[in-house]
């Protein structure tokens, strides 16, 4: 159940995109996702959704695997929708109740458009964390950041802290899952009563957790001071980011994509 | 109670790449107040298997019968289940959340929905049972000591009062006298309640002087299953799958081999040393 939630995890095989610089996963997925705001008609979309699909074969990344961990998310999409659908002014399509809540023409196309552009984006993301591991993700990003020192940006340390959050995420879950069942076997029960009862019974989930959580960040910490950590001042690469010719045709075919998709969502 | 295991599979994470058995065609059967030691090697499936006998997990294929009466059958009540098998985790303590100890042993009889007079007494008498005196009902349960919060999280569950309590390594991370006392407590509990008892745990020293009775678990299957001394005349099986016979064995074992006249299946030191003075004698 819980366990399904695979947002941010890495999937672990060989392929063209595991083995691209994390710098170029980066900056396509930027890119990827800042071209879906551009797109005005279908046809950008298709591109895209060409694009991910060449990306995800490449990738070797089952696409149920990937499917399995948009359930999660499935909920704020389907509000997303609902809010659109609903809200949208303009020309009316279907009269619902007496003419109270009416579907127009353009909540239809915007609901359509921002499902797309949600799942798109989801999909896109999770693509990139899915083929990087959490250390070449910190490299990356760090890299990427580098400029940004210029204004005494904490950058080394941002990117630690992203990857450690990425890395606590299935922690978490597999420490709620467990604590859930601790307390069933306790006779707590999470799935019945009202809304209020429902909240009440999270406690016994929620303290642990809490406790847990603080519990396992303050191992790491010290794990971390054992083994002489002690920022990113002076901290030297075992494995330098070098790019290969690989990268550069990748950026190449995202440089082609981004112009492509873009030229052709807003003909 | 009795408990009947009947070709019980599970598998984790079905449809993924990473799909595995935990169980494989696991049949069991545990007759009313046995007291049982599971064994295994880390993997081999206990906890796993532990789970489905109060409902938490369901086979993929098999049935479990409590009684003579299937769990998974539509309108077993599952909260008379979870209160019939209880079930303490592996790490219990940090399931741990109210206030105060007492509260917190209280959780599972108020789920149960007894009254509060009926609750109350039941969790005095968990608590006493495990050894934790009453100056410390009132303390906060972070506030105790490892050992002492283990005993409060197997209260917790003892004031359910179940007629089978299933223990999933209640003695890992503890130092010797701290296992030897909560195992001398379980066992106390067994044979004045009757109760049947399942002891998980992978050290055989732990589980040889107190269990009738021993399943050893491999790769999610039973391996061999017996009275202590018979399983442990297996020792090469054993060491096969990562596991080791207690180690009065070992010596017997060797001094048999040096000539002298030892019996082999001495588990205990007292048995052991009754053993050899025989031999000297
Ligand atoms: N929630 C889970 N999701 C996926 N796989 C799991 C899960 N829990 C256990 N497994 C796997 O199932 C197998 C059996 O695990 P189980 O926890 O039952 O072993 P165990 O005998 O209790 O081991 P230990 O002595 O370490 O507690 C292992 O291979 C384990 O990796
Ligand atoms: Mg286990």
């Amino acid at each position: 159940m819980l366990r399904d939630i695979t947002i941010g995890q890495y999937y672990q095989t060989d392929s063209v995109i595991h083995r691209l610089d994390p710098r170029v996963k980066l900056a396509g997925t930027l890119l990827f996702i800042v071209s879906l705001f551009f797109f005005q008609n279908i046809g950008g979309y298709l591109a895209a959704a060409l694009f991910l699909a060449l990306v995800i074969r490449l990738s070797k990344v089952p696409f149920r695997y990937i499917v399995r961990g948009m359930r999660a998310i499935l909920f704020v999409l389907l509000i997303t929708v609902t809010f659109n659908l609903f809200l949208t002014p303009g020309r009316t399509l279907v009269e619902l109740f007496g003419g109270h809540v009416r579907i127009t023409y353009e909540g239809l196309k915007m609901a359509f458009f921002i499902a797309l552009r949600l799942a798109f984006l989801i999909v896109g993301s999770s693509i990139m964390t899915l083929t990087t591991t959490p250390n070449h993700l910190t490299d990356g990003l760090e890299r990427a950041l580098r400029p940004l020192k210029v204004f005494k940006a904490p950058v080394h340390e941002v990117a630690m802290m992203m990857s450690i959050a990425l890395r606590f995420i299935p922690l978490l879950l597999e420490e709620t899952d467990k604590i859930m069942k601790a307390q069933m076997a306790r006779g707590a029960d999470f799935e019945s009563g009202n809304l209020i009862q429902r909240a009440k019974a999270m406690v016994p989930i929620l303290v642990p957790l809490f406790i847990c959580a603080f519990r396992r960040a303050a191992d790491l910490a010290m794990a971390m001071e054992a083994r002489c950590y002690r920022g990113g001042e002076g901290r030297t690469k075992m494995k330098p980011l070098v790019y290969g010719r690989a990268d550069y045709l990748a950026y190449f075919l995202l440089a082609v994509y981004t112009v492509g998709s873009i030229f052709i969502g807003r003909l | 109670m009795s408990i009947l295991v009947d070709h019980v599979t599970y598998l984790y994470e079905t449809g993924t790449p990473l799909e595995h058995k935990a169980l494989d065609e696991v049949c069991l059967e545990i007759k009313d107040g046995q007291f049982v030691g599971i064994i295994g090697h880390t993997g081999s499936g206990k906890s796993t298997l532990m789970q489905h006998l109060n409902g938490l997990l369901k086979a993929h294929s098999g049935h479990i019968y409590l009684d003579g009466e299937d769990i998974d059958a539509p309108g077993y009540p599952k909260k008379k289940l979870r209160s019939q098998v209880g079930l303490v985790f592996q790490y219990p303590e940090h399931q741990l959340f109210e206030v105060d100890v007492f509260t917190d042993v209280c959780f599972g009889p108020k789920n149960l929905g007894l009254p509060k007079e009926e609750v109350e007494e039941r969790v005095r008498k968990a608590l006493l049972q495990v050894g934790i005196p009453e100056e410390y009902w009132k303390q906060s349960p972070f506030e105790i000591s490892g050992g002492q919060k283990r005993r409060v999280a197997i209260a917790g569950v003892l004031a359910m009062q179940p007629g089978v309590l299933i223990l999933d390594e209640p003695t890992a991370g503890l130092d010797p006298k701290g296992r030897r006392e909560i195992l001398d407590q379980i066992k106390k509990l067994q044979t004045q309640t009757g109760m049947t008892v399942l002891l998980v745990s992978h050290s055989m020293e732990d589980v040889a002087e107190y269990v009738d009775r021993i399943v050893v678990m491999n790769r999610g299957k039973i391996l061999l299953d017996g009275a202590p001394k018979e399983v442990f005349c297996h020792v090469e099986e054993l060491e096969g799958v990562g596991l080791a016979a207690p180690q009065m064995t070992y010596v017997m074992r060797a001094l048999r081999k040096r000539g002298f006249d030892v019996d082999e299946d001495a588990i205990t030191v007292e048995e052991a040393a009754a053993g050899i003075l025989r031999a000297l004698s």
